[in-house]
């Protein structure tokens, strides 16, 4: 009885034990169905129906076309490989401007009939309405919607994720941004946070190394959202006047309020790495006539290079992660970043930000879950590599 | 010049150069304690004066820029004691299995690559999870059950991490003593090696609800909810909560002045947290630490 107790508690222990392998396993099942599912879906937003005239040759849009048709950039069809016709856009709204209400029917019954009539008659027409308006014997050609390919999100270089009616993902600006503002802040932190990490290894003294201990553990554990409230009222502010900036909300601002962030992890594992130095080798060194300045960064550097690079390379990992302090400070503009000093957007910020509008199981939601799955396929590399880094350590 | 004059510059050359790192060194050492003090002692200052009884237990009015918190504060309470009672009891059980149980070393080892991974996890991916699982797929909807699911999963990776420690701290001859006068390895586990590893797992438990209380990104779309004076009812209720209420009172909304306020004092109350979390987590190291020296 008693041995079966024993092993019935082993297996329950064993079964917890499993239950963070699980998660990693549901986390990338649920990540990437949500995430495929965007390239099954339409280019053209789903139930709904683009067409030209019949005597239209152009079939094929891609999404950012379309995009440049509706907002007017593009004004004729010869843009767009067509005829030399000014380009007619007529959504379902407008369709009062060319028939009265009567013609329409009071329950809108002759919808359907009157868009293929109109499509007929106007050859530059491009209409865009409900599929459930669409006739059965409608005279026009549909515009067909490619599906959205792998590609087109990766080499993307827009991010108009409620465009109508083709909305654009394009990862390239969030992940610019991303990488803009966690560069910037491994940058800051990292010479800041390996000073402090040799100070509290190698020269402070037992007081001063119990000062610094719970000062760094209270650093990291503030809230992110406290760290961007923080910067949203000082360092944002302070930013814009020092640097005479049009807005303070800048990747800069994001770099800085990371760098900050980033500084207590990069210290704990560098400090750890360096403490391991075996002390003969130290010893040696000093007793070479080396001043401490020289074994530092001759011997205890060297021999701890590894950790330092785990210490770099963890504190990127939160900082491309990290979420509500850099939604809350960059200024959240999806576009190419071109300068240091100006809005951007980065991928963590941006499912924050947006998956509240999305509605579930469309392709903005689907788009959301794909970023997330870049985002997780980013850090999941970095926790290896750190990991890879350590059991070579060992041996 | 002499050769031993000589080398008595290098010496000083080389004292300077030494002088001067340690000095930057130092220097920047005290700029960190500097920003700690920096960031608390603005958010105290200018959140005191909006911490007041009526503050803390009221629930929030006039499109929150008056009125309390008390429904937030609620909502956090709710989170910490629901992904408590999901992460605790797992994450200890795991750090036992692991440091006591486990032999084959490749089952360890892929378990404990999985655990860093997993707490390598960007906290907005959680939210993703979340949202398809908890909210999407079992059919939770926005809820305290989700939310408090989600952040569990998330802080499993601290609590094994903490315990294993704890248990990794006792010499083997506690647990070569116990099983040579005839105790089962779980007799053992629970007689010896938990009551004297249990200050260390308590610090790492109280650690944890500090973090947790202050996370933001996997419950923006699992279980917060904007503004929500009256309290949740049941655990498939929305709720309020501070970190996402600070989020919300400090950018959203067209007058951003008339929330600064409370957003002071939302900042505050969660800084108050984690200081008190801190402290107590500290206070009890220091006490057990006292307690086995005496004995």
């Amino acid at each position: 009885m008693r041995k079966f107790i024993e092993k019935l508690v082993e297996g329950g222990l064993l079964l917890s034990g499993s239950v963070t392998s699980l998660t990693i396993l549901l986390i990338i099942f649920f990540l990437f169905k949500e995430a495929t599912g965007l390239f099954n879906s339409p280019s053209v937003e789903e139930g709904y129906v683009l067409a030209v005239n019949q005597e239209n040759p152009v079939r094929h849009l891609s999404p950012e076309k379309i995009m440049d048709i509706f907002d007017s950039e593009i004004t004729n069809w010869n843009e767009v490989g067509g005829i030399d016709e000014e380009i007619l856009l007529v959504r379902l709204s407008d369709l009062t401007n060319y028939f009265s209400e009567e013609e329409l029917g009071d329950e809108f019954q002759f919808i359907p009939e009157k868009i293929s009539e109109l499509v007929g008659r106007e050859p530059g027409i491009i209409a865009f309405f409900p599929h459930q308006y669409l006739a059965d014997n409608f005279d026009g050609a549909i515009i067909s919607g490619d599906k959205i390919t792998l590609w087109d999100f990766f080499e993307g270089t827009k991010w108009y994720p409620t465009s109508t009616p083709s909305p654009i993902f394009g990862l390239i600006p969030l992940l610019l941004g991303t990488l803009l503002v966690s560069v910037g802040a491994i940058a800051l932190s990292l010479p800041f946070g390996l000073a402090v990490a040799i100070y509290m290894a190698e020269i402070a003294n037992m007081r001063v190394r119990n000062l610094l201990k719970p000062v760094i553990e209270l650093l990291a554990g503030i809230p992110s959202v406290v760290y961007g409230f923080f910067g949203l009222v000082v360092i944002v502010p302070l930013i814009q006047k020092v640097l005479n900036l049009p807005v303070g909300e800048t990747a800069f601002a994001g770099s800085v309020v990371l760098a900050i962030m980033a500084l207590p992890t990069i210290i704990t594992v560098a400090e750890d790495s360096m403490r391991t130095t075996p002390r003969a080798m130290k010893e040696a060194s000093l007793a070479l006539g080396a001043t401490q300045w020289q074994t530092i960064y001759k011997v205890v550097i060297p021999y701890s290079i590894s950790g330092i690079t785990s210490a770099a390379v963890l504190g990127i990992g939160r900082a491309i992660g990290e979420t509500m302090a850099v939604l809350m400070v960059t200024g959240n503009a999806a576009v190419i970043p071109t300068s240091f000093f100006e809005p951007v957007r980065t991928i963590p910020a941006t499912i924050a930000a947006e998956l509240g509008e999305a509605p579930a199981g469309g392709a903005h939601y689907q788009a959301l879950f794909l970023l997330g799955a870049v985002l997780f396929l980013i850090t999941l590399l970095l926790s290896i590599y750190v990991e890879f880094m350590s059991s070579k350590r060992k041996m | 010049m002499t050769p031993v004059q000589k080398l008595g510059n290098v010496d000083a050359k080389k004292r300077t150069s030494q002088k001067i790192a340690f000095g930057f060194f130092s220097f920047l050492s005290y700029s960190v304690v500097a920003i700690l003090f920096v960031i608390l002692g603005f958010i105290i200052i200018q959140g005191a004066s909006v911490i007041s009884w009526d503050f803390l237990t009221k629930a929030p009015e006039d499109g929150m820029t008056a009125g309390g918190i008390f429904s937030a504060i609620v909502g956090t309470v709710y989170l910490v004691i629901g992904s408590s009672l999901v992460s605790f009891p797992i994450g200890i059980m795991s750090g036992i299995y692991m440091n006591e149980y486990a032999t084959n070393g490749k089952v360890i080892r892929f378990i404990r690559v999985m655990t860093n991974n997993l707490s390598g996890v960007p906290s907005v991916v959680f939210g993703l999870f979340g949202i398809a699982l908890f909210v999407n797929t079992m059919g939770f909807g926005d809820s305290i059950i989700a939310g408090s699911l989600t952040l569990g999963l998330l802080s499993l990776p601290l609590i094994i991490r903490t315990t294993e420690e704890a248990l990794k701290s006792i010499d083997d001859s506690f647990r070569h003593g116990s099983l040579a006068l005839g105790a089962t390895q779980l007799q053992t586990i629970r007689k010896v090696i938990l009551p004297m590893a249990f200050p260390n797992i308590i610090t790492g438990l109280i650690l944890s609800i500090g973090r947790i209380s202050g996370e933001t990104a996997p419950i923006l779309f699992t279980v917060a909810a904007y503004f929500l004076p009256q309290l949740p009812t049941s655990i498939f209720d929305q709720c309020m909560v501070l970190p996402y209420h600070l989020y919300v009172i400090s950018t959203s909304g067209t007058d951003i002045e008339a929330f600064r306020g409370m957003a002071y004092g939302t900042a505050l109350v969660l800084i108050a947290i984690v200081l008190i979390v801190n402290l107590l987590a500290n206070a009890l190291r220091s006490y057990f630490a006292n307690k086995v020296k005496m004995n």
